[in-house]
């Protein structure tokens, strides 16, 4: 099977929309002739041309409005925000219509149509290159919210995503899109939106999280049963909007400790929404220890420099897990 | 666009001219930047077109080539638009309707811009936009219902190619545009129209959209009705040029300036323009001058922050006076044809409101119905909380 970064299996994925159905169309800033600043779209405006690989003016929300759009006509735009820190510029047409334009009209005009954009830490970028604020879109009703964490799954996911009638938010955790090479096979692939996997067996604590965090959660989980006999249960999100709920309720009734780690924002965060519902369905009585959550703090993203210091750690989560285990 | 169209008064644009040199003509689209060209640049003129004045007398050289049923027809609904305003007005403060935008005095434009369109052309609208409505096929009752709070009334009609009007200034003029660049990508022969205020012209999605569709020639005209008043702000403080048409010339966008008040003259206009759109020329812009004489809302007080004296030359603007006594003049309508047919359209709104009264039903059970194509598990959680809760409150 052959080995693919996560930048070469998106590719993939979008090669195979794009191929495989005429409605579908690419737009965005620099995606065309340049591939994108990443080389997501690389080389598809050669092969489908500039009316289906569209190199859009340099305006965010011209795009999402615009994709709405050809959306209400049929089409099934895959949009690219440069960085998902520019996603604010789109707010008002993805609040206005891309979430809401299907309930809005009673299902007369559904929005199939993804924002595909590139989100988080640890590339040493310029402000506003690296924030994560997923939990914005998660709030939206109207949207579904999808984050991969792997060359594999982030091609099915996203193959999913463009098939699905409702609009997606697609975020890429730009820190891994070269990190690493999975296994991507060359038949297409897709994953069902909305549901978590369980990324690892284990009996003392759970750890949810997702995205590019995925990768220092596993080197912790790793660390914590080889150092210190602490069998952690991985568990990947995927889905920030529909939250797999019961995925999550499983397996904390089952461990009895639960570890949450994300990059954005504390407040109001994704963590929040999952120990709320841990709470809310009957994981309390279950609980051997308090919930703990590991995010970015409230402030906004630091100046590279310092980035390694705000985000969460493999040693973070070690010693969270720890601090659990002796709780009580 | 025909050469010789009448300036309106408030249209002298004459760009500065250097006379130390040949002015140039604006290419289109821009070369790229080679040497520096320093020999001024001539925009061009915003053409201005009015071809039945204030007083009612025709610009002989702008004879529309309209038939007399299609004049007859336009007029009807210009009277059946301004019946349904008055109704909706009377409704409101009788407590029997929500909050709503009337549309007094603006019939020129709302109809003007719709009367070309064909079942297979889109409209995306404002708030402020019922005669328009009505025409594209929207019934008067389904207005009534969506004006009245029931989600019902926003979908639009099976076979109107409309999206619902826009709330939040200029939201949807980007959509619009988007289903312009779908036309174009797929051949389709047809157009789409968006109207927004001189207020909504001041938001950035709406420059954006003018910049999309240029860039992407896309067979969309925008209209912008600039009938002076943004709720409390006069276009002085809305814009530093009075001359909003002026703005489609900076993007590439074709541009001109219509006196709203006059059917003929957007009828010329919105007919040449969704022309240009369906043979692939591109975008135009139409500024439809005109007066807001009434509310912005009916939440809103003018005499708060207007003399409302300055409504009074606006009345003798009427677009329906106007058209009317041409129509009489020159024999298309008897003298009394114009109060019978404003009877009848009393009636047609009566009857509308008697429909509406009857079948308006609000349907608290299905409010999570509508959001996903298949509910996802949480909200069906949330939804199946909420049923309960109706069910303890004993809704049925």
């Amino acid at each position: 099977m052959p080995q693919r970064t996560m930048v070469e299996a998106l590719n993939l994925a979008l090669d195979e929309a794009l191929g495989g159905d005429d409605q579908v169309c690419l737009m965005g800033q620099d995606i065309g002739v340049n591939g994108g600043v990443f080389r997501v779209t690389k080389d598809l405006q050669a092969k489908y041309g500039e009316d289906r690989v569209m190199d859009s003016p340099l305006a965010e929300c011209g795009i999402i409005g615009t994709a709405v759009g050809m959306a209400v006509y049929g089409m099934k735009p895959v949009a690219e925000i440069q960085f998902s820190g520019f996603t604010m510029q789109a707010f008002d047409q993805i609040e206005q219509n891309m979430a809401r334009l299907r309930n809005r009209t009673q299902g007369r005009f559904p929005i199939q149509m993804v924002m595909r954009t590139p989100y988080g830490g640890g590339i040493r970028a310029v402000e506003h290159h690296s924030e994560s604020r997923e939990a914005y879109w998660a709030h939206t009703p109207g949207l579904k919210v999808v984050i991969p964490s792997g060359p594999r799954n982030a091609r099915a996911l996203l193959a999913a995503s463009i098939q699905d009638p409702d609009p997606v938010v697609f975020y890429e955790p730009k820190s891994i899109y070269r990190a690493f090479r999975e296994d991507v096979p060359d038949e297409p692939e897709q994953m069902e939106l909305g549901k978590a996997e369980v990324a690892r067996s284990g009996s003392d604590v759970t750890i949810i999280s997702y995205g590019a965090m995925m990768r220092p959660v596993r080197e912790a989980a790793d660390d914590l049963a080889e150092l210190h006999g602490i069998e952690s249960e991985l568990i990947d999100l995927l889905s920030i909007s529909p939250i797999d709920t019961d995925t999550l309720l499983t397996s904390v009734t089952r461990t009895g400790r639960c570890i949450i780690v994300h990059e954005g924002h504390q407040t109001c965060g994704v963590g929040a929404e999952i120990a709320a519902r841990l709470a809310e369905g009957g994981a309390f009585q279950y609980l051997l220890a308090p919930i703990r959550r590991l995010t970015a703090a409230d402030i906004p993203f630091p100046y590279f420099q310092i980035e390694q210091h705000f985000l969460p750690d493999a040693d973070d989560v070690v010693a969270a897990a720890r601090e659990l285990m002796e709780w009580t | 666009m025909a050469v010789g169209y009448t300036a309106l008064p408030m249209s002298e644009t004459e760009p500065p001219i250097d006379a130390s040199t040949q002015p140039r003509e604006a290419a289109s689209p821009p070369p790229p930047p080679g040497e520096f060209d320093p020999r001024s640049i001539d925009l061009g003129r915003v053409e201005c077109l009015q071809i039945l004045n204030e007083r009612g007398e025709l610009d002989e050289g702008l004879t529309p080539d309209f038939s007399d049923d299609d004049l007859r027809r336009v007029h009807r609904a210009m009277v059946l638009s301004r019946a349904f305003d008055a109704r909706m007005l009377a409704m409101q403060r009788q407590g029997q309707m929500g909050t709503f935008a009337p549309n007094i005095g603006q019939e020129a434009c709302m109809i003007g811009q719709v009367w070309p369109l064909g079942p297979s052309d889109w409209f995306s609208p404002s708030y402020r936009a019922f005669g328009a409505q009505i025409w594209r096929g929207w019934s008067m009752e389904r207005l009534m219902t969506l004006w009245a709070g029931y989600h019902e009334g926003f979908p639009p009609p099976e076979g109107v190619n409309d999206l619902p009007f826009s709330i939040v200034i200029g939201s949807h003029v980007l959509p619009a545009t988007g289903i312009a660049m779908g036309m174009r990508r797929a051949a389709d022969p047809h157009c789409v129209v968006v109207n927004f205020g001189d207020g909504a012209f001041s938001q950035g999605a709406v420059a954006e959209a003018l910049n999309f569709a240029a860039v992407e020639k896309a067979p969309v005209v925008f209209v912008c009705e600039n009938n002076g008043w943004a709720i409390s702000t006069p276009l002085a403080k809305q814009a530093g040029s009075d001359l909003l048409a002026a703005r489609g010339v900076g993007y590439g966008v074709h541009a001109i300036r219509v006196d709203g008040n006059d059917i003929l003259a957007m009828m010329t206009a919105m007919g040449e323009a969704c022309e240009r759109a369906r043979r692939g020329e591109g975008p135009t812009l139409v500024e439809a001058v005109t007066f807001r004489m009434s509310l912005h809302t009916t939440a809103d007080d003018p005499t708060v922050y207007r003399d409302e004296s300055i409504v009074e030359p606006w009345k003798s603007r009427c677009p329906i006076k106007r058209f009317e006594s041409w129509l009489v003049r020159t024999g298309r309508l008897d003298p009394t044809d114009g109060d019978r047919i404003r009877a009848a359209c009393e009636e047609e709104v009566l009857e509308a409101r008697a429909r509406f009264r009857s079948n308006a039903q609000a349907k608290p059970r299905e409010a999570f119905d509508h959001l996903y194509q298949s509910i996802p598990p949480e909200l069906e959680a949330q939804r199946m909380e909420y049923l309960r809760r109706l069910d303890r409150k004993g809704v049925e």
